[in-house]
């Protein structure tokens, strides 16, 4: 659903207002050795909170790494002794406070006096990692999501299987990465990995969807599953080749039944994300026995209605375990019938201006979510998170209602040519642009006053230990030292 | 050097270092006609094996045997051969020695196996290194000398070329299933197709961490270059702490914190020497020294709003004694310093604007009869540079812009190419002349692209440019820039390994090495072993490594 209402005040009595704050200095807080986070009396939660029990340590220590500020009038003596933060949405809010403090050259902590009010534009917030094209060892996912907290994401997609690689060790078909990871030993995801993950992002206030993408890409899972995939023809005979999932036999929803029952356990998130992107027909054509169901289908040769036709009973897979569904937007593209709750991902980008789609998608009803012009993977020479950030997602030609079915936008690291090595600067700060652009308001386009702070917020990341790469020219006071 | 086999009758283990003259024939193992010009849009490369395993780059000529020798850790051992004019005095060779056993054996489980008895005449256990010079001075720097390869092999590169060798020899030791370490029998003729191999690391724009330096010597070494041409300071900040003039750094640094004192700078040229690379500083001029005004009052040319100065300045000021005194003092220091024959002067994009704008210079310019050309200007302070380097008994390098503005130079410059429109006519143009010559332009690694744009790099043929055999003589190598604009300690290492190693391989091996599915096949391999030995290369495609990069 919508996300809450986040405001965050930090000042004693001082009221919510949109007007510029005040810029003055409040008093030197927190001085390490005395200054704690502590749940206010009103609160309506307190101590064994694990989510804000756990971020009050975690931003206690990031506050540490405050960088400099231009001091403003200079140290007031009295000051109030407590600070009251209302935060209705963590932990963005302690996020927040943790950018509002800055050192000065003594190395005392201040802060000034702010009235923040503060909610995201959009509900959905996502990045996607690729787990399969390169295996992605669990501290660099774990990183990922402390950046993501650090920029407000509130979902990591994870692309976990794909063709290359089968890393998600399943319970119920352990043949599935013991013979379609790259090393079944090192390079696969326990279930006691998957549940880190999912833990370690909920403390950080990020859901956790899951992506297993069928009827293509996914040439791993064939080794470790017989009679899954469709067996390719040459001629009349077998060719070796497999192509995408076989959608004419009983045996594939059976499994496709038992795998989405431990899927939809295992991650608690009410979505899961299905893929249905890129299903090549070819396989599917050469297959005598597929055509003869296409025959005794009356589907002519129309490979699309196949598509559909697995798709649908695959979304009545997943909705039978009470769960809604994300799908790429070739599946909406193509007429399959899906349910109205389904979220539209909107990626392709040559395939006419993604603005159209949007348009189509929210006509049609459905939600949308938007990642076509943010494909970090694609890297170019020169600031190219100006482009991402200066991407409009509500910019296309609809109703009010229609630009209310856009819930937000993900940005997408694919694995072709990213793992352990160079993700995290691959990432940040250029996943930032997209950050803001789905977090603040839609006027928050200034690009002069953006580089400003993104530069200054990339000197934070390297000092919380993020090896973020530079915007331009120029240095941090630390530079990232932790080879 | 020479391997050893245990007990029996020795085996023949034969890394050979010799005279062009003496090369065994290229075997034909790798000899397949030269690609057409590679596009990117091709389909991805399938990853296979190739037959010289994982061999980057690949040696000149190379035969693997297929009868394998074990080596047990616990007993191998890298010594001096008998004869060799070497010995354990030998620093340089003390710590290759004990490195490439690390990077041998380094990264496996070795130490809990039990004691084995090997059958005889199965088990390496020694490599035998034998210098054969007298002139075995092992604390020497590595220098580039004359274009007689075979007195340049023996004479001055011999122990970079020793170190290279154990390189080679590294990369030859595998494990099998159950974690022996094993070689083949195997022949290699090796030697360096190019003289000068070399890497551009720009810490101005970005300043680089010591430790960013010198893991990248460590990967330089892995992929056999043996230039580190260190473009130490420039327009945004002077990071050099010069103890002549201290103010330099102490106002043109971005920081206290962003400065490479004399020790630093010190232990980089120790460190590529230990690794057999050179170290060539850059300090470019005229123009590019934006952060030398900070710190060296009236240095800079003043320039000029028509009749007041307009609040800024521009390239060098040409005009004055004093900048004349200031560069003697400064390059006397610098060539202290830095012990390389060579220094490479800049003298790239001098924009003259600001010269023009200024009473000063335009009366000077009447005086000297130069009239409104100011590339003669140019020149003037470019000879003057020339000869207060020359005076220091240094070679120097220059950017092509000098050569191209006809400013008149020793016939012993360097000259190097990096415009990358029209750099094939621009190498025969400066060899036409007489000039040797390092290539640069098609090798600007900070300029990124989407996908596999090493193969665009390992396509490039040095030579191939319009000339006679004696102007492609003049050739002395290439450098791999990575420019700093958008470049730091966080993301340096990925951004250059390995794409530079297929700069490397292009400009060791030979000419017809040029299969991208074999070269594809190796370097997925080498970039692993890069990873286990710490060096944070990127993926080149889909895939993996076991183990993946550990650091951090």
């Amino acid at each position: 659903g919508p996300g809450p209402t986040a405001c965050l005040s930090v000042g004693s009595a001082s009221a919510f207002s949109r007007t510029a704050p005040p810029y003055q200095l409040l008093h030197s807080a927190p001085r390490p050795g005395r200054f704690r986070f502590g749940y206010a009396r009103s609160s309506a939660v307190g101590p064994g909170c694990a989510v804000l029990d756990q971020a009050f340590a975690r931003y206690w220590r990031l506050l540490r790494y405050a960088g400099p500020r231009a001091p403003g009038e200079g140290p007031e003596a009295a000051g109030a002794p407590w600070i009251y933060l209302t935060v209705c949405l963590l932990p963005a809010g302690l996020e927040t406070f943790s950018q509002l403090i800055w050192r000065d050259e003594d190395g005392t902590f201040y802060l000034n006096k702010t009235d923040i009010v503060d909610f995201p534009r959009f509900a959905h917030r996502g990045l996607l990692l690729d787990t399969s094209r390169h295996y992605l060892p669990l501290r660099a996912i774990l990183e990922t999501l402390d950046v993501m907290a650090y920029n407000k994401f509130n979902v990591f997609h994870w692309h976990i299987v794909d063709d290359p690689s089968f890393p998600y060790e399943s319970a119920a078909f352990p043949e599935l990465s013991r013979k379609g990871a790259y090393n079944p030993a090192t390079h696969v995801y326990t279930l006691n990995d998957v549940k880190l993950v999912i833990e370690y992002a909920r403390l950080r206030g990020i859901r956790v969807i899951s992506e297993f993408d069928t009827p293509g890409h996914t040439l791993s899972w064939g080794p470790g599953a017989p009679g899954l995939l469709t067996p390719c023809y040459a001629g009349s005979i077998p060719s070796g080749a497999y192509g995408p999932v076989n959608p004419i036999l009983n045996t594939t929803y059976q499994f496709m039944t038992e795998l989405f029952r431990e899927v939809s356990t295992v991650f608690p998130d009410f979505y899961l994300h299905l893929g249905g992107d890129e299903v090549d027909f070819t396989c599917w054509r050469s297959n005598p026995k597929i055509q003869a169901f296409m025959q005794w289908m009356g589907f002519g040769q129309d490979y699309a209605k196949l598509e559909s036709f697995y798709i649908q009973r695959l979304l009545n897979i997943v909705s039978s375990y009470g769960k809604g569904y994300v799908v790429w937007q070739e599946v909406f593209d193509n007429g399959v019938k899906v349910k109205p709750d389904t979220i539209i991902h909107v990626w392709r980008e040559n395939a006419g201006p993604y603005q159209q789609e949007v348009a189509r998608v929210t006509k049609a009803g459905y939600r949308a979510l938007l990642s076509a012009p943010w494909y970090l993977n694609r890297i170019s020479y020169g600031q190219d998170w100006q482009a991402a950030y200066q991407v409009e997602p509500l910019e296309f030609e609809g109703s009010p209602e229609q630009k209310a079915l856009v819930i937000g936008g993900e940005a997408c690291m694919w694995g072709e040519f990213v793992d352990v090595t160079n993700l995290t600067p691959r990432l940040w700060p250029r996943a930032g642009a997209i950050a803001e652009r789905l977090w603040s308001n839609k006027t928050v386009r200034d690009l002069q006053d953006a580089y400003i702070r993104l530069a200054d917020f990339r000197c934070t990341l390297l000092r919380r230990g993020i090896p973020a790469q530079p915007l331009f020219t120029g240095y941090c006071d630390a530079e990232y030292s932790g080879f | 050097m020479q391997g050893q086999r245990g007990a029996m009758e020795p085996a023949r283990l034969f890394l050979g270092i010799l005279c062009a003259s003496a090369a065994l024939a290229a075997s034909s193992l790798h000899q397949r006609p030269p690609q057409p010009e590679f596009l990117l849009q091709e389909p991805e490369l399938e990853l296979g094996e190739s037959p010289s395993g994982s061999l980057w780059p690949l040696p000149r000529s190379l035969r693997i045997l297929p009868r394998q020798l074990q080596l047990a850790p616990a007993r191998f051992q890298l010594v001096h051969g008998p004869g060799s004019t070497a010995g354990p005095g030998c620093g340089l060779l003390q710590d290759a020695f004990r490195r490439y056993y690390e990077y041998i054996f380094g990264y496996s489980k070795w130490q809990n196996q039990g004691q084995r008895p090997l059958p005889a005449g199965t088990e390496l256990l020694q490599l035998q290194v034998i210098i054969g010079s007298k002139d075995s001075e092992c604390d020497n720097y590595p220098n580039i000398t004359s274009n007689e390869a075979c007195e340049y092999l023996i004479w001055y590169e011999l122990f970079s070329l020793i170190l290279l060798g154990l390189e080679t020899f590294s990369q030859l030791v595998y494990e099998d299933d159950y974690g022996t370490f094993l070689i083949n029998e195997s022949e290699i003729t090796d030697y360096p197709r190019f003289a000068h191999r070399g890497i551009l690391l720009d810490t101005s724009r970005h300043f680089l961490p010591l430790k960013s330096i010198l893991t990248n010597l460590d990967a330089m070494a892995f992929n056999k270059f043996n230039v580190l041409h260190w473009h130490v300071v420039d327009d945004h900040s002077f990071p050099y702490q010069s103890v002549t003039f201290p103010e330099l750094s102490g106002k043109g640094s971005y920081s206290y914190d962003h400065v490479y004192t004399p020790t630093d700078v010190h232990l980089v040229i120790d460190y590529a020497r230990l690794r057999g690379i050179r170290v060539i500083p850059e300090f470019d001029s005229p123009g590019h020294t934006q952060s030398w005004g900070k710190g060296q009052k009236d240095l800079l040319t003043p320039c000029f709003n028509g009749e007041h100065w307009s609040g800024s300045y521009g390239p060098v000021n040409p005009i004055l004694n004093t900048t004349y005194h200031f560069m003697t003092d400064l390059f006397k220091e610098i060539s202290g310093v830095f012990p390389d024959a060579y220094i490479h002067l800049g003298g790239d994009e001098v924009d003259f604007t600001c010269w023009k704008s200024n009473p000063d210079v335009t009366e000077f310019m009447k005086q000297q009869g130069f009239g409104i050309d100011y590339a003669k200007l140019e020149s003037y302070y470019i000879q003057k540079i020339l000869d207060i380097v020359s005076s220091a008994n240094k070679g120097y390098i220059v950017w092509q812009e000098v050569f191209d503005k006809g400013v008149k130079i020793k016939p012993d410059t360097i000259v190097e190419v990096w415009i990358s429109s029209l750099y094939t006519t621009e190498l025969s143009r400066v060899t036409g002349a007489g000039f040797t010559t390092i290539l640069a332009a098609p090798w600007y690694l900070d300029y990124i692209s989407y996908g596999q744009d090493w193969k665009k790099y390992y396509s490039i043929e040095p030579l191939n440019f319009p000339g006679c055999e004696k102007q492609k003589k003049l050739v002395i190598g290439g450098e791999a820039c990575l420019w700093g604009e958008f470049v730091d300690a966080t993301n340096l290492t990925p951004r250059l390994w390995p794409r530079a190693s297929a700069v490397g391989e292009r400009l060791w091996s030979s000419e017809n090495v040029t299969n991208i599915q074999d070269a594809y096949n190796r370097l997925v391999k080498h970039r692993c072993r890069m990873l286990r030995r710490g060096i944070a290369a990127e993926p080149l495609f889909v895939g993996y490594c076991d183990p993946e990069y550990r650091g951090r």
